[in-house]
Formats: C-alpha cells, sequence, structure tokens
C-alpha cells in the first residue's frame, strides 16, 4: 500500500484523493461555492464513466448509449418525486432495478452483434429511451421537471451542497473499489479474456454471451447510480442528460482517461471539465463569444490524444501493472 | 482387452455432392498416439470436426470414454475430457503464459461468476496452471506476455491450456505447423513424455515427427481410410507409397 505511494501514479492519485476529501472544506475557505458544484458534476460523470469503463475498457465493447442510464436513474426518480415518494430508501433501490432490467433487455438483443453494428444499436436504444422521455408530457416532455431531492430521514441532507459532494464522493470511491476487484476476479478475467479472444474463450468452455450479459448490466447498475446523483444535484431531469452527446462525452472521458485504467475515469472526467470550464473563459477573453467554440480546440486535443497517447492520460503516469 | 479411449464407427459426412468423410473408423488406445495423415483435402480436418462436436457425422457412432457422444455438443465432450488444441495458434495474447493457462484452468471449475476475490493469489487456479506450463516446459515464461513468445513456445502455450483440464484425449492440429526444425523437435519430445497422461490424435504434415511418435498411423486419401497400421506396415505398404508418400519421402 505504502510502496505505491511512491510510484507516480501513486503519489499523484493519492494527492487528488486528498484534495478531493477537502474540497468542499477549500472552496468554503476561498468562497468559491461555484467550485463545489463543478467537483460534484466530475464526481458524478467519473462515476458514470467509471461503469462505461467496465464495458468498454475490460470488455471491449463500445456502448454508445451509455447516458440512456443516466436518464434511467434520474427519471425513475423524478417520476417517483413527481408522485409524492420522496423516500431515498424507496427511489433509489426502484431505480437501480429499472435499469437492471433494462440492461438485461437491451443487453440480450445488442450482445449478439459485433463492432460497429454494437455501437449502433446501443445507440439506437439510447435514442428510443430518449424520445420517449420527450414524449412524456405529464412530466414535462421536452422542458424536463423539476424534482425535490431524495430525503434520506436523518441520515442525511442531500440540500446540503457539501453533504452531497461527499456522499457522491463516497459512491465513486465504492464504485472504483468494486471495479478494482472486478478487473482481478475470475469474471474480470473471463470478460478481458473475451475482449482479447473471443473464439478461444468460448472453445476453452466459457460461455461469453452470459459474461457479458451481467457485465452489462452491472455496468448498467451503476451507471444509473450516477443518474440518481445528477437528478439530485440539480433537483432537476430532462431528456437532455440521456443525449447521444453525452453518450459520446462518456465515451471521450473514458478514452481521454485511459481505456481499462483504474482512474482514468477520474482523470479523463476532471480533464474534460477543466478544460469545459477554462477553455471557454480563456476563449472569450481573446475575442467576445469565441468561448461558444471552445469544442473547435477540444477536438484536436482528443485527436492527438487518440494519436500519440493510446493510454490516454493514465499512460502518463508510467506503466500499468496489470 | 482394453477399451478404446475413442472410437468411431462408419463415420460418413457430405457436404453437398462432396463425400467428405467416406465411412471412415478409427480408434485410439489409452497411452497411444495414433497420427492421422493424407494429402491436403483428404478431409482430416472434417473427421476430427466430427470427432471433437464442431459438425455432427451424417451417419456413423462416436463412442468416447464407454459412452456414446455422437450427439454430444463440443462443450460436453471437452468435460468429459476431449480436448482440442488449434490448427492456427490461439492464445490470450494481452495475458500472460500463467495467465493463460490459469484461465484455462479456471474454465474446469464451475461457473465464473465471482466479482471479488483476486485470481493472481488463488492457488486453486494459479498452482495447476503453473505445473501445466512446467509440463511444457515453459515454467520459466510464466511471466512473459503470450503475445511476445516465440512461434513454438505459443504452441507450446496452446498444449499446456490444453491440457489444463486433464484430458484423456488430446486431438493435436498441425501441431508442428509454421515450426523451425529445432522448435518442432523439442516438441516431439515433449509429446513423447506426455503419452502416459492421455491418448492423442495427432494430425500432421511433418513426416518425421509422425513417424517418431505414432504408435498407429491412418492414412487418409479423398475421405476414405485406405490404411491404418505400425509406422513400419504404412511405410511398406505399397498402396500409401503410390498414393501419399511419393518417392521423395519412400
Amino acid at each position: 500500500m505504502l510502496a505505491a505511494l511512491r510510484t507516480p501514479r501513486g503519489a499523484v492519485t493519492a494527492l487528488l484523493l486528498l484534495l478531493m476529501a477537502a474540497l468542499p472544506l477549500l472552496t468554503q475557505a476561498f468562497d468559491q461555492r461555484y467550485l463545489l458544484s463543478v467537483g460534484t458534476r466530475i464526481v458524478i460523470w467519473s462515476i458514470a464513466a467509471a461503469s462505461l469503463n467496465m464495458i468498454l475498457g475490460y470488455g471491449g465493447l463500445v456502448s454508445f448509449g451509455h447516458a440512456a442510464f443516466f436518464g434511467i436513474g434520474g427519471y425513475a426518480v423524478g417520476i417517483l418525486s413527481a408522485n409524492g415518494i420522496q423516500s431515498g430508501w424507496i427511489q433509489w433501490p426502484l431505480a437501480l432495478g429499472v435499469a437492471i432490467l433494462w440492461a438485461a433487455l437491451i443487453g440480450a438483443l445488442s450482445l449478439r452483434t459485433r463492432g460497429v453494428y454494437f455501437i449502433m444499436i446501443t445507440l439506437a436504444f439510447a435514442q428510443l429511451v430518449y424520445y420517449l422521455s420527450s414524449g412524456l408530457e405529464a412530466y414535462g416532455g421536452d422542458d424536463g421537471l423539476n424534482i425535490s431531492r431524495s430525503r434520506f430521514g436523518g441520515l442525511v441532507d442531500l440540500r446540503d451542497k457539501a453533504s452531497f459532494y461527499w456522499l457522491c464522493l463516497i459512491l465513486l470511491l465504492a464504485t472504483l473499489w468494486f471495479s478494482s476487484r472486478l478487473v482481478h476476479s475470475r469474471f474480470g478475467y473471463v470478460l478481458r479474456g473475451a475482449k482479447s479472444n473471443e473464439l478461444r474463450m468460448t472453445a476453452l468452455g466459457f460461455p461469453v454471451f452470459r459474461y457479458r450479459l451481467a457485465a452489462f448490466v452491472i455496468a448498467g447498475a451503476f451507471g444509473a447510480l450516477s443518474g440518481i446523483l445528477l437528478a439530485n444535484d440539480g433537483a432537476y431531469v430532462s431528456p437532455a442528460m440521456m443525449s447521444w452527446v453525452k453518450s459520446g462525452d462518456l465515451i471521450v472521458i473514458v478514452v481521454l482517461g485511459g481505456i481499462g485504467a483504474l482512474f482514468g475515469p477520474l482523470y479523463g472526467a476532471i480533464t474534460f471539465f477543466a478544460v469545459e470550464e477554462f477553455l471557454k473563459p480563456l476563449l472569450d477573453l481573446l475575442h467576445r463569444g469565441w468561448g461558444e467554440y471552445w469544442q473547435i480546440v477540444f477536438g484536436p486535443l482528443l485527436v492527438i490524444v487518440a494519436l500519440y497517447a493510446q493510454g490516454g492520460i493514465d499512460s502518463l503516469l508510467g506503466r500499468r501493472h496489470d | 482387452m482394453t477399451e478404446p479411449l475413442l472410437s468411431a464407427q462408419a463415420l460418413v459426412k457430405r457436404f453437398g455432392g462432396l463425400l467428405a468423410t467416406d465411412n471412415v473408423s478409427i480408434d485410439v488406445m489409452p497411452g497411444e498416439i495414433h497420427a492421422l495423415i493424407g494429402p491436403n483435402g483428404a478431409g482430416k480436418t472434417t473427421l476430427v470436426s466430427q470427432l471433437t462436436g464442431n459438425l455432427r457425422p451424417d451417419t456413423g457412432t462416436i463412442r468416447f470414454a464407454g459412452r456414446d457422444v455422437t450427439r454430444l455438443p463440443l462443450h460436453a465432450r471437452v468435460r468429459l475430457g476431449l480436448a482440442r488444441s488449434f490448427q492456427i495458434t490461439a492464445v490470450l495474447r494481452d495475458f500472460t503464459a500463467l495467465d493463460n493457462v490459469a484461465l484455462a484452468v479456471q474454465a474446469h471449475r464451475g461457473h465464473s461468476f465471482r466479482f471479488l476475490a483476486d485470481v493472481r493469489t488463488d492457488r486453486s487456479l494459479r498452482d495447476p496452471a503453473r505445473r501445466g506450463l512446467e509440463a511444457v516446459g515453459l515454467g520459466a515464461r510464466a511471466d512473459t506476455l503470450a503475445a511476445t513468445l516465440s512461434h513454438g513456445e505459443q504452441r507450446q502455450l496452446e498444449i499446456a491450456m490444453a491440457l489444463a483440464g486433464e484430458p484423456r484425449l488430446l486431438l493435436l492440429d498441425e501441431p508442428m505447423a509454421g515450426m523451425g526444425p529445432e522448435e518442432s523437435q523439442r516438441l516431439v519430445g515433449l509429446l513423447r513424455e506426455l503419452k502416459s497422461r492421455c491418448g492423442m490424435l495427432l494430425i500432421e504434415h511433418d513426416m518425421d515427427a509422425v513417424f517418431a511418435l505414432a504408435d498407429r498411423i491412418t492414412v487418409l486419401v479423398y475421405g476414405r481410410a485406405v490404411a491404418t497400421g505400425t509406422p513400419e506396415e504404412i511405410r511398406a505398404d505399397a498402396q500409401v507409397r503410390q498414393a501419399y508418400l511419393g518417392e521423395g519421402t519412400a
């Protein structure tokens, strides 16, 4: 454990986690409340990216519809809340249950395809959920729905920004812990083996489809968890949270951070949002209105990462040992 | 008299008008290396695919370890102890040699829906995997990525993976393919050692290897088994010499 701190990766990660744990105190001390909301968003998106990393990174399954789970988690909370069910103890398990069912259904269908067909079919299913939510006139349709935050009795008040941030951080750490166990478990080895050579794994006697489906469902559940948190962060859900652009952003974050790297989703999310937050004002400073077009700069940056740093940001921290 | 480990009787397999397997009977005794030779297109791989369960014969029966397995699917035959190594090298290139064999062991240890325990410290997988690597002479290469092993070493690794399930019969589909003389000589030595552990059906083009290893040889020509016998009998068989061995080898 301590030896890990001496590697660049260990030291950077430890420092980062320390900083993240102290973020609410720091933003309060320097009176930068806005940064706490950016931090909260980074943490929630890291959970979503980590869940995508379980199937994309370990399984080699490029799902282009992962934002659907944002929406399913978010809307499950939103619809229950609109119907007077405020307790998080009821909302959260129900939201996860719905996401698991959905993941099992679309996983069973889309995992029969490979490569670009898998990308397209996961995208299609996500669009289906997107348009479905737009059509929910009773729940705001295209405009979305204001909700009240989940209640957990006296245990934790989600309206308190610092408490909510810490809750999200704890859930992120739990997600990363699970992810770190998964990758070296029997299950994780089957998943990674199938990514490496599916035919060989089948010939060894592994029913690869079943393991991939299970991975898809697990990733869907963690994805929905981030959706639940996102809904509680803004006290608002809308179809926009599951647009295909968000699915694309999630893939970008995973690739940027380092595909299959444990902390990659966190590095990726921090970079993604830092660039968005700071590039905009920077470009506006150069010329009023240029900030709108920050992605013109961000896009080529991504291409450079994809071409020259294939392990993403994680690879800048030295070789991985797994 | 001991019962054969594997016994195929009167197998027939047609692909449209092509008679790929024409009334072939073949058996393998426990601890025996039985070689299957024949020119390209003689139907060797078709025959082996029926034995492994990748293909189902039109007529005929296959018995393995005292059971009729003609209608059993591939994975069920694997579970009974029938393992196969591939004509094209198929190892998991992104994994170490040890991980490759450990995964093969894992495949025989029930389901893998275990999400938390670390396989790298799981001695019930690692110990047999390490022994398997040592048995094929790759003990020192355990932590090397499979992709960086030499071609010959990858074939050895593949045999270690096939042996991981402690099979009773090993079907070797051209294990010497693409090997240099030195590497194939080492593999011949290895297969001879493994003979005590399981019977083998060996498909091979390398005649030196076949005649060095085989207890019996069956010659397949145009889907028919034209001769079966000891290496000496096959070498002396006029029909075989004419049909297959040609001037160069005889």
